[in-house]
């Protein structure tokens, strides 16, 4: 009896709930991000300079990727005002992704060292270390500070003047003769990226790589440990093999994370210096559409779509290797409930 | 015997100076992650003409206050548009209700797409998947543009409903939904003729706060900290709106201002409150982390 009673209220359709529940998100979804999805594309397609838009058709793309040596008219001085000047977008793609690239190969691979050493320590049962759980609040300490905030204290340590902290110690310590333009010299900001970047990310991948050691099977380590297997033989032939997965998966979310990287090129300045040197694509996008009077709506949308295929190709990797997991996932539970 | 044994100590012996070793690297490390923030605290603290002097110190100084009242003075005359107190308000607003939306929606839509049977469930769950990747900064010409043309830049709307619509959140809160959530209680819950909305609110968000709690927290630091759409929307820079990376920005943009107490005073005055929420929330938020809960 009570069994039918069940199937009679499981056999009223709740579907219409469902819909309801995720109702919203969809509506929201599609007002904030498909439209303007699709508005990028519909925009990539058209003139630069003005809010007043026309159809230019793939010209954007070709003076992104190639370079135009014809000069496009754009009616009156409008472009100049609010200092941001009208330009031919002269190849700029190749350049700001090699910026791009640059600063985030430079920062990834310090970034993922430290945090393999470090998780490794961590994790590793033969090591006694004390206070783990105060280093990892510490190591990830600068991840959850303002980005902006950190942008302007590491303005202000590696100023360029005698007056900045980092070079009056040097001069004071007699290291230096000259004040290093540590913000505005070409490598030298690019490599501050580069620490600051690492400095921001390595306590986050540290804790990432931790939990996925601590899913590799201990009895693996305690075997190779009763065979006299060193520690540094434990890592390069359990862990290292064992994590290619997460660390694939680490270095893909990364690199979709470094394709968007802005806060750090965009903010590592003095006041409102030009930095073409660590213009990434998300900087350069957002310094030619953030205009009222006369934005380049066409060559930032253009290197937006760019930037969406990149990171689709990324995406679809990260988005397989999810689907995985969740599948494994299931199939395991599915094999618990059996057992 | 004798010989084994010695051999053993020596190895335990090895494995103690490792252990010393090691801890030693990671406390170093440790000490270099927070150095600057530290030299921020005591820079903050002392005069300006000694930081031009002596740009590193150790030793705290007595002139905290002094450095906050000279920022005053420059927020008054309008040498700044910096306003620490207006500042922890704007974005206390839009980081305060962007969490609420981004929980309370991301919750119910992963209730939806774990409780319910519908024919796009799959589909609709397969959409989200593939949407988390999609970075905001692709979208973001679009999305400036389609605000400049309703006229909603300069307004909060653009900064804060968009929370409803959190990809990545919803992925996290299904997959918790999914191991710790009962289906039974729902149905046990309709036999007792309770309807689906109060089963959510009354059942299901109590049994999620673990969940719930750390979403929000993530959610709460991340649009505090968030200097891009912001600085996109906010295009005018009205001193009343501005958020406090946006004003941490423009004590730059000024090199006139020779104090540099007060400079770093004003950019530790920004860093406290999320020092602050970090300290209290740490352990949350490092387990979060280890689940591979944030993404950014």
């Amino acid at each position: 009896m009570a069994n039918t009673s069940g199937k009679r209220v499981r056999s009223i359709s709740y579907a219409k709930y469902g819909y309801l529940f995720i109702l919203p998100f969809f509506v929201i979804y599609i007002v904030f991000q498909i439209y303007p999805l699709f508005n990028t594309f519909y925009l990539s397609t058209q003139s630069n300079g003005s809010t007043q838009t026309e159809f230019v058709g793939m010209d954007n793309f070709k003076a992104l990727m190639i370079g135009e040596n014809a000069t496009i008219s754009h009616g009156d001085n409008a472009g100049n005002k609010g200092g941001r000047a009208w330009r031919a977008a002269n190849g700029d793609f190749k350049r700001v992704m090699g910026n791009t690239i640059m600063l985030w190969v430079g920062n990834f691979i310090p970034q993922i060292l430290i945090s393999l050493v470090l998780a490794a320590w961590f994790t590793n049962s033969l090591l006694k270390i004390k206070g783990k759980s105060v280093y990892k609040i510490l190591m990830y300490l600068p991840n959850i500070i303002t980005a902006a905030s950190s942008a302007a204290l590491f303005v202000m340590l590696f100023s360029g003047t005698e007056f900045g902290a980092i070079n009056n110690l040097l001069l004071k310590w007699g290291w230096i003769h000259d004040p290093i333009p540590f913000v505005t010299g070409v490598s030298q900001s690019r490599v501050m990226i580069m620490i600051i970047q690492t400095w921001m990310w390595y306590g986050n991948t540290t804790i990432m790589l931790m939990s996925g050691i601590m899913g590799i099977n201990g009895s693996f380590f305690e075997a190779a440990s009763i065979d006299g297997a060193t520690m540094t033989q434990q890592f390069f032939r359990i862990t290292l093999p064992l994590l290619r997965p997460i660390l694939l998966y680490t270095v893909v979310t990364s690199m979709i994370g470094g394709l968007q990287m802005f806060d750090m090129p965009y903010l590592y300045k003095n006041g409102t210096q030009i930095t073409k040197h660590v213009e990434t694509v998300a900087v350069y996008i957002y310094n030619h559409f953030h205009s009222a009077i006369s934005p380049n709506y066409g060559y930032s949308a253009a290197a937006s779509v760019l930037l969406f295929i990149l990171t689709a190709i990324l995406g679809a990797f990260a988005f397989a290797m999810n689907r995985d997991k969740d599948q494994k996932h299931l199939k395991r539970k599915k094999q618990n409930k059996l057992l | 015997m004798s010989v084994s044994m010695s051999k053993e100590k020596a190895k335990i012996g090895s494995l103690r100076a490792k252990d010393i070793i090691i801890t030693a690297i990671i406390v170093i490390i440790c000490v270099v992650s927070i150095l600057p923030l530290y030299v921020l605290i005591v820079n903050s603290t002392r005069a300006g003409q000694d930081i031009t002097s002596n740009g590193v110190s150790l030793i705290p100084g007595l002139n905290l206050f002094k450095n906050i009242g000279t920022l005053q003075d420059w927020t008054s005359t309008g040498k700044v548009e910096y306003n620490a107190l207006t500042g922890y308000v704007n974005s206390g607003i839009i980081a305060l209700s962007t969490t609420f939306l981004t929980v309370l929606f991301s919750g119910m839509t992963a209730y939806g797409i774990v409780v319910y049977d519908f024919k796009l469930k799959n589909a609709a769950y397969t959409f989200i998947l593939a949407v988390m990747m999609i970075p905001v900064q692709v979208t973001s010409v679009g999305f400036y543009q389609f605000m400049a043309k309703i006229g909603l830049t300069d307004s909060y709307i653009p900064l804060i409903l968009p929370a409803i619509a959190a990809p990545a959140i919803v992925f996290f809160m299904r997959q918790s939904m999914k191991s710790t959530f009962p289906l039974e209680i729902v149905e046990a819950a309709r036999i007792d003729g309770c309807g689906e909305y109060r089963t959510f609110f009354t059942i299901a968000i109590p049994m999620m706060k673990p969940a719930f709690a750390v979403q929000a927290i993530f959610a709460f630091v991340s649009n505090w900290n968030n200097y891009y759409m912001p600085s996109m929307i906010l295009i005018s820079r009205n001193k009343s709106q501005m958020t406090l990376p946006m004003m941490v920005n423009t004590i730059l943009s000024n090199d006139k201002l020779a104090d540099f107490g007060a400079k770093y005073a004003a950019i530790m005055l920004s860093i406290v409150p999320v020092v602050i929420v970090y300290l209290i929330f740490s352990k949350f938020i490092v387990e979060g982390v280890a689940l591979g809960g944030v993404k950014e």
